[in-house]
């Protein structure tokens, strides 16, 4: 990267330090933060999307619907997240290819179950085997982001259908007497006053997404702790130019150090619009605040 | 083989006792239960320990954040920002590998290295965090005529933290501790995907579902089977904490007493 780092033999101290941490493989690890930060860019509406329709549905009056919807948010209840994902990365994945085997290979014999192997014929892999590289990456970060978005919309399923039953029944009743059909209570009075009570909720939902992110390595995405395992290896003078040691608690007390930083950056920010929202509502927090003024 | 033998071969495999090579061809259903219900046993040791001795650490936690000394607060806040503010998962890794390296310093810290001690001396710490946030809320919302009669009848120190305050902030605290003792049980399926080795294939319920799931290629038996067993161990806290709480609100009038709610909204 820089001039001086021709011979890594002769480097001491504070240069070393600036070559050993701008080689290649250690651009990869800032690479691949970029990859967690647009894994959250992506989820965080996706999910919030998938828990608008959860919650939705849930308060629906057609029952088939609303046991749907009330299902799919009883579904965090219970069970560990970390089980969701290990899931749904292969049940997606092999649903997938089967929707794509059913279209592209209407003759095909035999069972796609065959003993313990799952078996597609090779026109609905996904992505094809001779793609390249690129879209196999492609696609696994979008099986990523999909685990994550089926599983956090549930938990904004749970805020959402939350902060829907706590909007004050008279504001409903008055839209009600003012003739105004049901979808139209729904959309113009309940959607636009919910978001003050789910705020709270959805700002926690946000932390809890943050800090469940390392989990990404376990969908077989290069991420951070990929990284970090990689690189904090012991490695012999053979294979590097920066031989060391088993290094990988400083890789991983830096990763801490940056989920500390990012968790309080975040607080920070969304206390800020939690305060800028409160102002003027009136709510405990809005009348605290009129009071301070 | 019977569904019995099969038992007797798996039931007790995750702690060492029984048949020592994991099945490779037979992955009938009953395999799967049985494995993975004997994989539960770690889950339910994780769990009971680290909630049983992260009370003790937690309600100290929350007497120090609350304390006015700042020798004392500064350290509690920290603890509980630390262990809060940063994944589970990497704490885990963070934690493997800091034995790992003070292994090569001192023999003594060699079983710090292997789950049942390492592992559970992180969740020890991460559910005394959490906990002690939520008993640090319940002593800020102590009402103020407990503690004034408590002056008025002359209690001080221990006597008085002993009858009036602890036994409120726990009133108080239950039905979130509750959700607490929930998750952190949940959280016990992470400790062997992190750092922590599963010694001779002895690992919790999600370590043999994936086992399984890998094998088969076949994600929908184990992973319902696991989902069927964190929700009966669900159950069960619900229940034995229902009845702690229970006994909590003994002294109230049935309206006011404080319902358990279930709030699903914590991963670590």
């Amino acid at each position: 990267m820089f001039q001086h780092c021709t011979d890594p033999s002769t480097l001491e101290g504070l240069s070393w330090l600036s070559c050993y941490l701008t080689t290649g493989k250690h651009l990869s690890i800032y690479w691949s933060v970029g990859t967690v930060l647009l894994l959250l860019a992506i989820t965080a509406p996706v999910a919030l999307a998938f828990g608008f329709g959860g919650a939705s549905a849930a308060r629906s009056r057609i029952a088939p619907l609303s046991w749907l919807g009330r299902t799919y948010i009883a579904i965090v209840r219970g069970v560990p997240d970390i089980a969701f994902f290990l899931f749904f990365v292969i049940a997606l994945d092999q649903f997938f290819e089967w929707l794509r085997h059913e279209v592209k290979c209407p003759g095909w014999e035999g069972s796609i179950w065959q003993g313990n192997d799952f078996v597609v014929c090779p026109e609905a892999k996904l992505p094809l085997s001779t793609a390249p590289q690129i879209w196999h990456e492609v696609y696994g970060f979008s099986l990523a982001v999909l685990t994550f978005s089926i599983v956090f919309g549930a938990f904004a399923a749970n805020v959402l259908y939350g902060a829907m039953r706590a909007v004050p029944r008279a504001q409903l009743e008055t839209a009600e007497a003012y003739g105004m059909t049901h979808r139209q209570t729904f959309w113009r009075i309940l959607v636009p006053q919910m978001w003050v009570y789910a705020l709270p909720g959805l700002s926690n939902l946000w932390m809890v997404l943050i800090k469940a992110t390392p989990l990404l390595f376990l969908l077989g995405i290069e991420d951070i702790v990929y990284w970090a395992r990689e690189l904090g290896g012991s490695k012999t003078a053979r294979f590097t130019d920066y031989p060391h040691g088993d290094w990988r608690v400083w890789y991983f007390g830096a990763l801490l150090v940056f989920y500390l930083c990012f968790t309080k950056l975040s607080e920070v920010v969304l206390g800020r619009i939690m305060s800028r929202l409160t102002r003027g509502q009136a709510t405990a927090g809005g009348e605290a605040q009129r009071k301070a003024a | 083989m019977s569904c019995w033998e099969v038992l007797a071969d798996y039931g007790l495999r995750s702690i060492g006792i029984g048949e020592r090579l994991l099945p490779r061809d037979d992955f009938s259903i009953c395999t799967q239960v049985v494995l993975i219900g004997s994989g539960m046993i770690w889950n339910i040791y994780f769990g009971i320990v680290a909630l049983a001795s992260g009370f003790f650490l937690a309600t100290v936690l929350a007497l120090g954040k609350a304390s006015r000394n700042p020798a004392l607060r500064k350290p509690a806040e920290w603890v509980i920002f630390v262990f809060r503010g940063s994944p589970l998962f990497i704490q885990f890794f963070f934690a493997y590998f800091l034995f790992l390296s003070l292994k090569s310093v001192s023999p003594v810290f060699d079983p710090f290295t292997s789950a049942w001690l390492g592992a559970l001396i992180v969740l020890f710490l991460n559910t005394a965090a959490y906990s002690g946030e939520i008993f640090y809320g319940a002593l800020l919302s102590i009402p103020k005529g407990d503690t004034e009669a408590a002056d008025a009848y002359g209690f001080s120190g221990w006597t008085r933290f002993r009858k009036i305050v602890w036994p409120t902030m726990l009133r108080l605290a239950w039905p979130a501790y509750t959700n607490e003792a929930i998750f952190l049980f949940h959280a016990t399926t992470l400790v062997f995907f992190s750092g922590f080795p599963a010694w001779q294939q002895r690992g919790d319920a999600l370590y043999y579902a994936s086992y399984f799931a890998d094998k088969t290629f076949n994600p929908f038996i184990p992973y319902p089977i696991l989902a069927g067993y964190f929700i009966l161990l669900t159950l069960a806290v619900i229940g034995l904490f229902g009845l702690v709480n229970r006994r909590l609100n003994r002294h109230l009038p049935q309206a006011r007493r404080a319902r358990l709610r279930i709030r699903p909204q914590i991963i670590r």
